[in-house]
């Protein structure tokens, strides 16, 4: 190699070496630069990195309370909340979302044109809101999804309890359902802890005691990977479940009532008379509240609202239907009250009575003959009432007929109900702007023209006429708890008025309604019990004017066919229950009517009659098996 | 060959010592990078790493046992190996997320374009030991280190592993320059690099380009492209001053960085260390080159010189491509921080070029 002197060693590079200095200015400034770029990102907006990376790891859960329990009065479960899966999707944590979609969609063999429409209908999401692809999605689905994680990254199931309605349709319109918040009730409750997606209650008392039964939400601090899998909890505010709200229902007579409705459109209310506690309350036809629960479908619900009889309406509050001969009740006691019946004075029924230059029938061809207020009443003889009709005259009907509850809402929790008309000159005049004319008491006086009035009210009156003279608000809600059986609230009886009436008034009327069930001549023997005493007045309104021909109810098309009434008591010499039952378009009221309410009285005291031991097991038995 | 005496008491501790600390650091990063929280393992990696600097022990005493003038001997049949082992990788190799860059031998897997880095560095040191033109080379002159050069880029540029070949052609540019280049040349150079550009975009992979699309813009593309950039970002940045302490980088630990072992290890060591860490470790980097700078200087001839020279443009140009690319300052390519990024046969050849620029500190003082 080179000859080696000190001199050759000091030159052996002499370029190089000059050019080396340069470098040395290159590697402090690089250097440099990485070093102001790492200050930057670690000092200066080190506290937006930390922010970031928290919010990288970190996932907010929120976890609806449970939502509380309804028990009837025997403590038998109506509604309680299953668990139940719902599939989601968080498309940040999946590099490729379209993709992700199209491979859950072959594991569970589910078009992806429809999860795909899910993610494009929702692109204005906040990052890392979750979608949800399915409710309470069944078995195979969740197996599927299980089975398949790792090849679905940002595919989950969340568990959610799910609404489960025990005996499906039976008390649909008090019990109600839940559906997701509206975009206006988010508006108006964000405040109170609801956030978007979910559930509250729509409908009944699901509605109306929302803030009982709803809970408070709970919340975890979850902390995932990259691919969003939970690695653990890292903070947790547990929900509170809602609270259990027991009512005054019992399940059996809603199942004997609603069994008893099967097949028409009607309502039927039965009230404790002596509290007005609603016993049962069913409206037909009913709808399946399960199905809200399980996320309703369009069509379903199209469904729902398209359909002529309504299903949706709840009869028993909402329907408001002309009252027809039970409204002789009312009458009878406005005459006696107001001094203008003579109880036992006959009067003279040819079978039609005549009011100014027009005709009124009575329902009974060729009348009832001579007939006084006992036989009218058991008869229910139309003569009768449209001659007492214009000698009470409107305004006092209207008095009474008030007294009794009718013509306003009664005021029980649940939302919607109607009030019903109960027409007086003044109503006339507001209305219609038209004075009173004396024909149309004539078609009051046996409960048609513009009278209406609720299955409801029916029954809150005649429970009246039961307790001689109290007219109780009608109450579903006895009590609300903690989980733990702790009282929150205690409801009990609430009267609205005491009705001013004479003794002699109401014992007359009991007995002619305790003759109409069990004379043989009475119109309402379709009731009649072996094993309990059952006083009672039917009705039979009529839909559509009959003029000349008496037609039966079977020769009339279905939609014109009479309203059949029957309000009723029992036991007659001491009353507990009050059954109000009104059958659309169902004929007869003796034939029609009766036969339900008595099947719901004979349950009612059946009950009464079984050793209170044996009630009890079965209850508890049925609510821990729940 | 005889052991001289005085070797040993030249024996460069301060190349040796830097060099073990940088692996010290990347094996127990690698073990946090691969750190499963809940099974309390760190699998298999720190382990091999530790196994592959056994080799590169082997190879860096290799380098420096035999004086460095033989290498003038050795520069070609080394490029000739490593050119057909690349070959072998075209045709055989062992494929890995996408690019074809490893020869499997069973127990190990070997990346030849690793070493070619080295390769690189002993021909053109060759090509330019003679004393340089009064004013430089022209650039006809200069045909031959291209074409050596050449093959090397283009077999790297189809595996395809685009950080590598830069790193081949920053290089081979680096020593070319050092060489000694006629000004006017150097700008005929430069402005033909310049047009070149278009034409190289032409060739990239769409997902290259991508990665240039989103350095220059992040927030393009967050869940996709852009995701590294910002998921790097994010865990140097949340290291803040001290560090979220050694294995708590929960960016890290969580799985958000891409290629937490390899070559964003750095974010994964800043996340974890925080900015002291980092400054210690650049320091440590700048330590290295800034005392190889100084050998260069020192060097007893112009062979040596270049050299050391290549080999700290290799260390050089790796950290501040890998750097400067995990703090969003560059396009991702991928490139390893020297001796701390896994990798045995990046760790070896590091060793190896250790191994060499102590042969020649050494030796400088042996005539």
């Amino acid at each position: 190699m080179a000859i080696s002197t000190g001199i050759n060693r000091q030159d052996g590079a002499p370029k190089v070496r000059e050019r080396v200095r340069w470098l040395y200015v290159l590697v402090v400034l690089a250097f440099l630069a990485l070093i102001t770029r790492l200050a930057f990102l670690q000092i200066f907006q080190g506290e937006r990195y930390t922010f970031l990376s928290e919010n990288n790891r970190i996932r907010l859960k929120r976890i609806p309370g449970t939502r509380g329990m309804m028990f009837d009065r025997q403590g038998q479960l109506l509604v309680d909340s299953r668990p139940s899966f719902d599939l989601i999707f968080t498309p940040e944590d999946s590099q490729d979302a379209k993709g992700t979609l199209g491979q859950l969609a072959r594991y569970l063999g589910r078009d992806e044109k429809e999860l795909l429409a899910v993610f494009e209908a929702n692109k204005d999401r906040l990052a890392f809101e979750e979608l949800t692809l399915g409710k309470d999605i069944d078995w195979p689905t969740v197996v599927a999804v299980e089975t398949h994680q790792l090849d679905l990254p940002g595919v989950a199931l969340r568990t959610r309890p799910r609404r489960n309605y025990v005996e499906g349709p039976m008390g649909a319109h008090i019990l109600g359902y839940l559906g997701e918040i509206g975009s206006k009730q988010l508006k108006a409750l964000k405040d109170q802890g609801y956030a978007s997606g979910d559930e509250m209650g729509q409908y009944g008392l699901e509605r109306r005691w929302e803030n009982f039964l709803r809970g408070q939400s709970g919340g975890q601090q979850v902390e995932v990977d990259a691919l969003g899998r939970r690695m653990r909890v890292l903070h947790e505010v547990p929900d509170v479940p809602g609270y259990t709200v027991r009512l005054t229902l019992d399940r059996e007579l809603q199942e004997t009532a609603f069994a008893a409705l099967q097949g028409k459109e009607g309502a039927i209310v039965a009230l404790d008379v002596n509290s007005g506690a609603v016993l049962a309350m069913v409206s037909t036809p009913a709808f399946d509240p399960n199905v809200f629960a399980r996320s309703v479908k369009a069509e379903e619900w199209r469904a729902l609202i398209k359909d002529q009889l309504r299903p949706l309406n709840n009869r028993a509050t909402q329907g408001q239907y002309p009252p027809g001969s039970t409204f002789k009740i009312i009458m009878t006691i406005a005459g006696l009250e107001e001094g203008v019946i003579q109880p036992e004075n006959h009067i003279s029924d040819p079978g039609f009575y005549f009011f100014g230059n027009r005709q009124f029938r009575d329902w009974k061809k060729g009348g009832h003959g001579a007939v006084n207020l006992h036989r009218a009443i058991v008869e229910s003889c139309d003569v009768y009432f449209y001659q007492l009709g214009p000698r009470i005259g409107i305004d006092k009907i209207a008095k009474w007929a008030r007294a009794f509850g009718l013509g306003e809402k009664t005021g029980i929790a649940l939302d919607d109900e109607k009030g019903g008309i109960v027409p007086d000159t003044e109503w006339k005049r507001k209305r219609f702007r038209q004075p009173w004319f004396p024909g149309e008491t004539v078609s009051v006086a046996i409960g048609q023209g513009y009278l209406t009035v609720t299955p409801l009210q029916q029954a809150a009156m005649i429970a009246a006429v039961a307790n001689g003279g109290t007219l109780y608000r009608p109450w579903i809600v006895r009590s609300v708890e903690s989980v733990t059986g702790a009282v929150i609230r205690q409801y009990g009886p609430e009267k609205i008025r005491s009705i001013e009436i004479k003794p002699e008034t109401l014992e007359r009327l009991r007995n002619g309604l305790a003759d109409v069930v069990k004379l043989p001549s009475g119109t309402g023997g379709a009731a009649r019990s072996k094993i309990v005493a059952i006083a009672g007045k039917t009705g039979t309104s009529q839909v559509i004017e009959m003029k000349g021909a008496y037609l039966k109810s079977e020769q009339l098309s279905y939609f014109n066919r009479d309203h059949a009434w029957f309000v009723s008591y029992a036991p007659v010499e001491n009353p507990q229950i009050a059954v109000a039952v009104l059958v659309e378009h169902g004929g007869h009221g003796g034939s029609a009517a009766a036969p339900m309410a008595k099947k719901v009285i004979e349950k009612f005291i059946e009950q009464q009659n079984r050793p209170a031991g044996q009630r009890q097991v079965r209850a508890e038995g049925d609510s821990r098996a729940n | 060959m005889q052991i001289d005496r005085r070797l040993i008491s030249h024996f460069d501790w301060t190349l040796f010592l830097l060099a073990l600390a940088f692996v010290l650091i990347g094996v127990t990063t690698i073990y946090s990078a691969n750190y499963d929280v809940i099974q309390r393992h760190a699998g298999a990696l720190p382990g091999r790493q530790l196994m592959w600097l056994g080799f590169g022990l082997i190879a860096l005493f290799t380098a420096l046992a035999f004086d460095y003038h033989y290498i003038d001997r050795l520069a070609y049949p080394f490029y000739g190996a490593m050119f057909l082992l690349l070959v072998v990788v075209l045709f055989l190799g062992h494929s890995g997320g996408g690019s074809q860059r490893w020869i499997n031998l069973g127990f190990l897997r070997l990346q030849p374009s690793e070493p070619a880095k080295i390769a690189i560095v002993l021909v053109m040191a060759k090509y330019f030991q003679d004393d340089e033109p009064q004013r430089g080379y022209y650039l006809r002159d200069l045909w031959a280190p291209f074409a050596l050069a050449a093959p090397l880029v283009l077999l790297t540029l189809v595996q395809p592993d685009l950080g590598t070949a830069i790193i081949l052609g920053i290089v081979l540019i680096s020593m070319i320059l050092m060489g000694g280049l006629r000004t006017r040349s150097f700008l005929y150079l430069v402005g033909a690099g310049l047009a070149f550009l278009p034409v190289a975009w032409h060739f990239l992979k769409p997902y290259q380009r991508n990665r240039i699309l989103t350095f220059l813009d992040p927030d393009r593309d967050p869940l996709g492209a852009g995701y590294h950039v910002i998921q790097s970002q994010i865990a140097i940045g949340s290291g803040r001053f001290f560090g979220k302490g050694y294995l708590h980088g929960t960016q890290n630990r969580l799985d958000f960085l891409p290629a937490q072992h390899t070559d964003f290890i750095f974010a994964v060591f800043s996340e974890e260390w925080g900015f002291v860490g980092c400054l210690i470790l650049l320091l440590l980097y700048f330590a290295l080159l800034v005392y190889c700078l100084g050998l260069v200087q020192r060097a007893k001839d112009r062979f040596g010189a270049l050299l050391v020279f290549g080999m700290t443009a290799i260390f050089f140009w790796h950290v501040a491509i890998n750097v400067a690319m995990v703090a969003g300052l560059m396009p991702v390519v991928g490139v390893p921080l020297p001796m701390v990024s896994y990798g045995g046969s990046a760790l070896a050849s590091m060793m190896f070029a250790i191994g060499i620029i102590m042969n020649v500190s050494m030796r400088r003082f042996i005539f």
